[in-house]
């Protein structure tokens, strides 16, 4: 098997069982507190309008909106993740089909397991510094490594195809 | 029939399944759901208006009733579809599963009974509720839906242990046969288009998070802020028109979301369909044929739903024809499948 193969399907498989432990430990320690905290910060917001309390109405619906942020990027890791992983397995079994030379082949590997770790990982350091700059600036980063390294990977079959 | 054609086949079966179940769920359930959560949301905003807690209280109860309702349905299509994509993926593995053929058969149903009882567990979670349950807060469909995703684990860890023994050495008895490795049209093309289709989805996801993510989202609490000044301003027409923005704005997140998944997930789709089309006993001109029509609507699916935004109605009508073609090319490769002769199980000596 070649070493960018193996790289994929190996990477698949610990970028999978990363994603899963990630998804338990969520299930069980955080995700029910996060519903709960996003479902009762909005009703607090229209019960404190009900009573005519501006600021305390504004301030739960602004815990809402935190809440939120959070949720949206703590389920988008865990999907990003696994089906990244999904991803680099398939690609794994077929990489030899890629019609470039195995240098190349293993770098576009290298590429999207390094891309695939980065892009959500920086997705969930986001909840630890809102709208922080590295936070940011390696979610791009892991993206757009996954994107070159599918672009790469579609000009290989096209190539083989062709 | 040997395990790895009870994968293939029931694999390819759960997700068509799975998407039948998505199409029915779009065209029946989705709109109307929303339309059921922005008058709840409404009634909430005009019982913090009339000072009456207990009623928004009592509506946003029934919001969640609504959200558990649609959120079971996403996650019943959801899993269907994905417990598919494992088959075809532990379809692959097959060969390199040093157990007898009678255990590694055993394993392929279990994970099939656990793929299939998952999303009927999933569903009626909202119907069933609690129920003559034994628990304070997990009702019996949860149970059901819990043990289902015990069995798959459990097959899921005896394909492990099959790959385990393989790497160190050990053979089957009866090994399932490598996967020919022809370079059909079939093949090629569902591996450029899955490929192409997956990057599109990545190029979508990435347009989405960069120009519209950090908007959308405080547009969401700027619009919530908005609807109770307008509660507090006893205002109905500020109210209507806060509840209309919010439903525009969930409208325009859900078909972003949708197109980037879909994108993705046709694209995997495609490329695993890519291995079994040597288990598709069809005449070349229709396997290519299925393969045209399954590339077409994994391509009209996604971007009329984003168009959903612009046309309406008529895109998320044309959307829905764009899921029918997969489903449809999922039969017919679910019909070859079934022709197939067996001959490659009858050379494996596979009972």
């Amino acid at each position: 098997m070649s070493g960018s193969r193996k790289l994929l399907i190996l990477g698949g498989v610990a970028l999978a069982a990363l994603g899963m432990l990630y998804g338990l430990h969520y299930a069980v320690f955080i995700e029910h507190q996060t519903l709960d905290g996003m479902g009762s910060s909005l009703a607090k917001g229209f019960v404190a309008a009900a009573q005519r309390q501006t600021p305390e109405a504004h301030a739960a619906i602004d815990a809402y909106g935190h809440s939120k942020y959070d949720y949206v990027r703590q389920i988008d890791i865990h999907s990003h993740w696994i089906g990244l992983a999904m991803l680099m397995f398939v690609l794994g079994v077929i990489f030899d089909s890629v019609d470039f030379s195995e240098r190349i082949r293993f770098w576009l590997a290298l590429a999207l397991l390094i891309g695939s770790v980065m892009f959500p990982l920086g997705v969930i350091l986001q909840t630890v510094s809102h709208g922080g700059f590295v936070p940011s600036a390696m979610a791009v980063a892991g993206s757009g490594l996954v994107i070159v390294a599918m672009a790469g990977a579609a000009l290989g079959f096209a190539r083989q195809a062709a | 029939m040997g395990a790895r054609r009870i994968l293939i086949f029931c694999g390819i079966a759960l997700i068509a399944g799975g998407m039948l179940f998505g199409d029915i769920f779009a065209v029946f359930v989705l709109h109307q759901n929303g339309g059921r959560t922005g008058e709840t949301l409404l009634a909430a905003a005009q019982a913090a208006a009339a000072q009456d807690s207990a009623g928004v209280g009592d509506a946003f109860h029934r919001i969640g009733g609504l959200l558990e309702d649609r959120g079971t349905k996403v996650d019943t299509h959801v899993h269907m579809i994905d417990a598919g994509y494992l088959a075809l993926l532990l379809a692959l593995l097959q060969p390199y599963v040093a157990l007898p053929s009678q255990r590694r058969k055993r394993l392929a149903k279990v994970f099939i009974a656990g793929g299939v009882l998952l999303p009927v567990g999933i569903f009626l979670i909202h119907y069933v509720g609690l129920e003559y349950s034994p628990f304070p807060v997990i009702g019996w469909a949860s149970v059901l839906a819990d043990s289902a995703g015990a069995l798959l684990i459990i097959a899921l860890l005896g394909e492990g242990w099959g790959l385990w023994k393989y790497l160190r050495g050990e053979r089957s008895d009866a090994p399932e046969a490598e996967l020919p490795r022809d370079a059909s049209w079939e093949r090629r093309a569902l591996l450029s288009g899955g490929t192409i289709l997956v990057l599109l989805g990545f190029l979508h996801g990435s347009w989405y998070a960069a120009m519209d993510l950090y908007k959308h989202e405080a547009a969401e609490v700027s619009i919530l802020q908005g609807m109770a000044d307008a509660a507090m301003a006893n205002d109905g027409a500020a109210i209507g028109q806060s509840v209309n923005q919010y439903g525009m704005l969930a409208g325009e997140r859900a078909v972003n979301i949708a197109t980037h998944s879909h994108f993705i997930e046709f694209g995997l789709l495609a490329m695993l369909l890519a291995f079994v089309q040597p288990y598709v006993f069809l005449g070349e001109m229709w396997k290519r044929r299925w393969v045209q029509v399954l590339l077409a609507g994994s391509l009209i699916l996604p971007v009329f739903v984003l168009l959903e935004l612009r046309w309406g109605l008529i895109a998320g009508g044309i959307a829905d024809v764009g899921g029918l073609f997969v489903i449809v090319a999922l039969v017919a490769m679910l019909v070859g499948v079934l022709r197939y002769s067996g001959r490659l199980d009858s050379l494996e000596g596979v009972r």
